[in-house]
């Protein structure tokens, strides 16, 4: 599997993890369901508002859910920052991704690789990660 | 009294890929001893040591079941329980 994701969203989710810094910063992005297509941007609020955790407020979550059911949509990625350590998966992210078919999606906007960035993708399934291509497009 | 539990993707291994089911219960822990015995593991993925696993998310309609008295939150006929994995991570 291969993510393909445009720089606006791209660059949208680094410009979220280095506003919320030094919090955690979080969100999906949707598209049509079947699709496997990222296509809409749905910055989440971290209701845990922490450097080393992030959870998705449980009534957003529901909302959103909802939102992707009436709008035939699916979540194609779910992405979250770490502000202070590389981009891949904790013992905590794996343990928690509940959505076998989405690309979970991190970035790093830690200071000693200043200016530079990392954005990298993963498949979460049954507590095996796989780290998969990204390609990102005009 | 029959609800429908609408069965996130990560769950419908064990209800056979179906979305949403039926169970039976006055109360939302009789409805979780329901589908255990119509679907075998659920039960499990659901409670640790007789409580809501922290990273599950069960709503009566809209409401948060923590909310609504947690297992002993009552179901009335016609009430739809969604089940959904937490997104959370460090």
């Amino acid at each position: 599997m291969t993510l393909e994701i445009s720089q606006k969203i791209v660059d949208a989710i680094l410009e979220q993890s280095r506003a919320e810094y030094p919090d955690e910063c979080c969100g999906v992005v949707l598209g049509p369901v079947g699709s496997d297509k990222a296509l809409r941007l749905k910055p989440m609020i971290n209701s845990a508002h922490s450097p080393t955790f992030y959870e998705f407020d449980p009534k957003d979550l529901l909302a959103l859910y909802r939102e992707v059911d009436d709008n035939d949509e699916e979540i194609v990625v779910i992405y979250h920052s770490h502000t202070e350590t590389e981009a891949y998966p904790s013992r905590t992210d794996i343990a928690y991704a509940g959505e076998p078919g989405a690309h979970y999606v991190l970035v790093s906007t830690r200071k000693e690789i200043a200016p530079a960035t990392e954005f990298r993708s993963y498949r979460i399934i049954d507590g095996v990660v796989t780290e998969e291509p990204v390609v990102i497009t005009a | 009294m029959t609800i429908e539990v609408r069965i996130p993707t990560i769950l419908r291994p064990y209800t056979k890929d179906q979305k949403a089911v039926s169970a039976e219960g006055a109360t939302l822990s009789a409805v979780i001893t329901n589908l255990d015995s119509n679907y075998a593991g659920l039960g499990e993925r659901l409670l640790e040591n007789g409580a809501l696993r922290r990273f599950i998310n069960v709503y009566i309609n809209d409401e948060d079941v923590r909310f609504l008295g947690g297992l002993e939150a009552p179901i009335k006929d016609g009430d739809s329980i969604t089940i959904l994995p937490a997104v959370a991570g460090g």
